[in-house]
């Protein structure tokens, strides 16, 4: 009986070291004391009103910056927990932490900051900008994104769940490569945990795919073509092209080796004629455009705060937008580099090896076309500007690291190395992230009014740049020296303890960086007063988001603007002789807020973790529950409503006092 | 005035959702065509094969195609009773397609072969299987949608959803002939 309400779940699968233990106090401390806020200033109806519920993209978006910030924290006390174990775990001394737990920290690392940090982060600025900078009032199915926006909350909770209820985090790495992920080498389950997490994510990341794809090629504002979209536009279209290619991958690939733990089926299995190595090509197929996915929209925030600070066009659109194109495509055709050292063969590596250094060539483009656009222009030194330039220096030293991998000889020798380990931080950290560092300042105001102190941006980026220098140069130089990557323990001999020790002395400057971007938030909605933007346009702009006021009302725009050239906003600023703005109003239909997207997400949240640990009540109440719940809404044909000219007109006027 | 989810952004969402879909079905495919010679010792394409059975079911799957084109002409003809009509005649025939399916798996099983049995029964399972969850979630959106036009009527709603309804039902129809090649006659003879 108990088997059938509990399935696997017993206490003693609760967590019982310390460092999870301290994970699941501070969850629970965390979890209470929002609740006692919450409470205390009656806001428990707003919330759910306001935001839960809410189909707004502006909305949607903050949300997933919220939680990606969240999980970003969690990700980042995974890393310096590595930095701290590789730097002291040598010769005699163990470190402080067991080979087991190691492993469960290092795949913990790798699983949240890719898929609930950087595209969290991704997904929070496709959302707040996307829509404004197209022109539009809304996504092409606001019901999908809310409900994929849940389901990534769901995945990132359940990820972490085994805090609350026991079990343990896969140790299997972040792509949990078979057979080692099959049930014969891991029976816990961690890398159910990993499964479920991910397929649900992964639907939403899905959903949102799709969503940004319809509403970027078909809800542009009358007169934007797609040779006038802004640059940040177009990476965002790539990149969900490529989410759309390849997560039906992600998908259907965790659905067989879920098959294979759950089913014992022989996908991935080393005996009964399964394959694992094509599990390694599968998960790769999905794995390698996903570093595009992350990047691309990274470039269009460069591109975007390029231009402005610099006060010019961007140089060289066209070359740029193939370049972008061009890279979206090669993306899909590099993926065996990941594994060379499989033995598929001289001639497969070689075009493998080619494809991947041709990359260098559309990325070397955009990176020429940034500095062309810079050339001669008024530069504005802004910490958005800061960003870009951390980024440019060491993207291009990542950038040469990735070619000469890209070579499959020396790929031989560096193979699975913390040279390969310091080239893909190089890429993430100063490409993706200070990437979304950069528009996070850049659209800061757009999306509180409230412009970010300069002084706190900059000591952060330095901080930020130098740790990340002192932390990840090292790292090259253990990968020369033949340090292999995920090492708990190494030999005294060796004499790689000094660099492991630099390196972990270079995450706590990067850990003060981190401290001042909180800070630097603090601090400016303390001085709201001097840093207000009552304008809408802080920087001088270039793109229609600058046209509407900061924030902007939740129909974006009151009267959708024609478009006429590239650099819409600017061009219209130029233009002195405007004739007086027309004030006339018409209806808006706007999407109704649902809780439907929770309702689902919640109940495929609660199949997940039924699934885990084998309940099938509860996944029967789930998965009849979501689909239920789905049927509803499908057949719901009020989900609009019409917001009056008139009370258009009215909200105008009270913005414009 | 613009109009909310009209029906050409939903359209081409649907569209490109069948392309992901697609592409799923692309890995089993993909997995199915390297790992169908491991049978382990287990049975093979060949003994699984009975030509005479999966033409019955391919011509099946392909009138019930025929027969949801003529449920939309008759949706564009405004003809509710046939719409209806032609709709549940297409569920019966994919019940029907359903049925030859399942018989064939219970026809493996039957001979002491499960899909633990070998690396190619997981992925015929898999391949197969996952097509025929396809066509039955297809039949269940076809029973709702059938009640929803004798409840309220070809509303903006229920005529879109017809619609989206025809273009996954061959979409289906599409993986099937790829499932027929590719498994039973390229593999299987």
């Amino acid at each position: 009986m108990t088997d059938f309400i509990f399935g696997k779940l017993t206490l003693s699968a609760l967590p019982h070291e310390w460092f999870t233990i301290a994970g699941t106090i501070s969850m629970i401390a965390g979890g209470i004391s929002v609740a006692i806020f919450l409470t205390y200033f009656r806001r428990w109806k707003w919330l759910w009103q306001e935001w839960f519920t809410s189909v707004d993209p502006k909305k949607i978006g903050i949300m997933y910056a919220i939680v990606a910030l969240l999980m970003f924290f969690r990700g980042g006390l995974d890393a310096v927990m590595i930095w701290i174990q590789q730097a002291l775990s040598s010769g005699a001394s163990q470190g402080y932490l067991s080979a087991d737990h190691f492993q469960q920290i290092f795949t913990a690392h790798g699983v949240i900051m890719v898929f609930f940090v950087t595209m969290g982060f991704l997904f929070a600025l496709l959302n707040y900008i996307v829509p404004l900078q197209i022109g539009a009032r809304d996504l092409a199915f606001p019901f999908l994104n809310t409900l994929g926006f849940w389901l990534y909350v769901a995945g990132a909770i359940l990820i972490n769940l085994f805090f609350l209820v026991g079990g343990e985090f896969a140790a299997t790495g972040w792509l949990a490569i078979a057979p080692l992920s099959g049930l014969e080498f891991s029976p816990g389950v961690g890398v159910d945990y990993w499964l479920m997490s991910l397929q649900i994510s992964g639907l939403g990341t899905l959903l949102g795919g799709i969503n940004f794809l319809v509403t970027i090629l078909k809800m542009r504002a009358p007169g934007m073509t797609l040779s006038r979209m802004p640059l940040f536009v177009w990476t965002s279209l790539c990149s969900m092209v490529l989410v759309v290619c390849v997560f039906p991958l992600l998908t259907a690939t965790t659905a067989l080796l879920f098959l294979d733990r759950y089913l014992g089926m022989h996908f991935f299995t080393t005996g009964f004629g399964g394959n694992a190595m094509m599990y390694i090509n599968l998960i790769w197929m999905w794995g390698h455009p996903e570093v595009y996915i992350l990047i691309l929209p990274a470039f269009g925030v460069y591109s975007e705060v390029v231009t402005t600070f610099s006060q010019k066009r961007l140089a060289g659109y066209t070359s740029m937008v193939f370049a972008t194109i061009g890279i979206t495509l090669l993306a899909l055709l590099v993926w065996l580099h990941h594994f060379f050292t499989m033995g598929a063969g001289a001639n497969v590596n070689a075009f493998f090896g080619m494809m991947t250094m041709v990359i260098a060539i559309p990325t070397g483009v955009q990176v020429f076309n940034w500095l062309t656009t810079m050339y001669k222009g008024r530069i504005r030194i802004t910490t958005p500007m800061l960003w870009f330039f951390g980024f440019i220096s060491t993207f291009t030293l990542g950038g040469a690291a990735g070619v000469l991998l890209a070579s499959p000889p020396a790929n031989f020798q560096l193979h699975n190395s913390l040279f390969l380990v310091a080239h893909f931080h190089t890429m993430v950290i100063g490409g993706a992230l200070f990437g979304i560092f950069a528009g996070i300042t850049y659209w800061f105001p757009k999306v509180t009014g409230i412009k970010l102190n300069e002084q706190l941006g900059k000591y952060s980026f330095w901080c930020w740049i130098i740790g990340f220098l002192v932390s990840f140069v090292p790292l090259y130089i253990l990968g020369f020296m033949g340090a292999t990557r995920r090492l708990d323990h190494y030999d005294a001999s060796t004499g790689w303890q000094p660099l492991f020790i630099v390196s972990a002395l270079g995450a706590f400057i990067i850990a003060a960086g981190v401290a001042m971007q909180i800070l630097q938030i603090i601090v400016s909605i303390i001085q709201k007063k001097q840093n207000l933007d009552k304008t809408g346009d802080p920087w001088d702009g270039r793109t229609l988001e600058w046209s509407t006021s900061s924030p902007p009302p939740f129909y974006n725009f009151a009267i959708i603007p024609e478009v006429t050239s590239r650099d819409a906003f600017w061009e219209k600023k130029s233009s002195s002789s405007k004739a007086p703005k027309d004030n006339h109003y018409e209806d808006i239909i706007l999407p109704k807020n649902t809780a439907m997207g929770i309702y689902i997400s919640a109940l495929v949240f609660l199949l997940g973790f039924a699934v885990i640990w084998h309940i099938i009540w509860l996944a029967v109440l789930g998965l009849g529950g979501a689909l239920v719940c789905f049927i509803i809404r499908a057949f719901d044909e009020e989900t609009e409503y019409i917001l009056p000219a008139k009370e258009v007109a009215k909200i105008e006027a009270g913005r414009n006092k | 005035m613009e109009k909310h989810n009209s029906d050409d952004k939903v359209f081409f969402g649907f569209w490109v959702y069948l392309m992901t879909d697609l592409l799923m079905f692309a890995v089993l495919f993909a997995t199915f065509a390297v790992l169908r010679n491991n049978t382990f010792g287990g049975i093979t394409i060949r003994e699984i094969f009975d030509p005479p059975a999966v033409l019955t079911e391919t011509l099946i799957l392909l009138t019930s195609s025929f027969v949801m084109g003529l449920a939309i002409v008759s949706l564009n003809y405004k003809k509710k009773f046939f719409t209806i009509f032609f709709l549940i005649l297409t569920f019966i025939l994919g019940l029907m397609f359903l049925e030859m399916e399942f018989s064939e798996f219970i026809h493996i099983i039957e001979q002491g072969y499960s899909w633990q049995t070998s690396a190619f029964l997981s992925s015929f399972f898999t391949l197969v299987g996952t097509h025929g969850l396809h066509i039955a979630v297809g039949l269940i959106w076809m029973g709702i949608l059938v009640a929803q036009l004798l409840r309220r009527g070809f509303t903006t709603g229920n005529l879109r959803k017809v619609r989206l309804l025809s273009m996954f039902w061959h979409f289906l129809d599409i993986v099937w002939i790829f499932i027929f090649t590719i498994v039973y006659l390229m593999s299987g003879i």
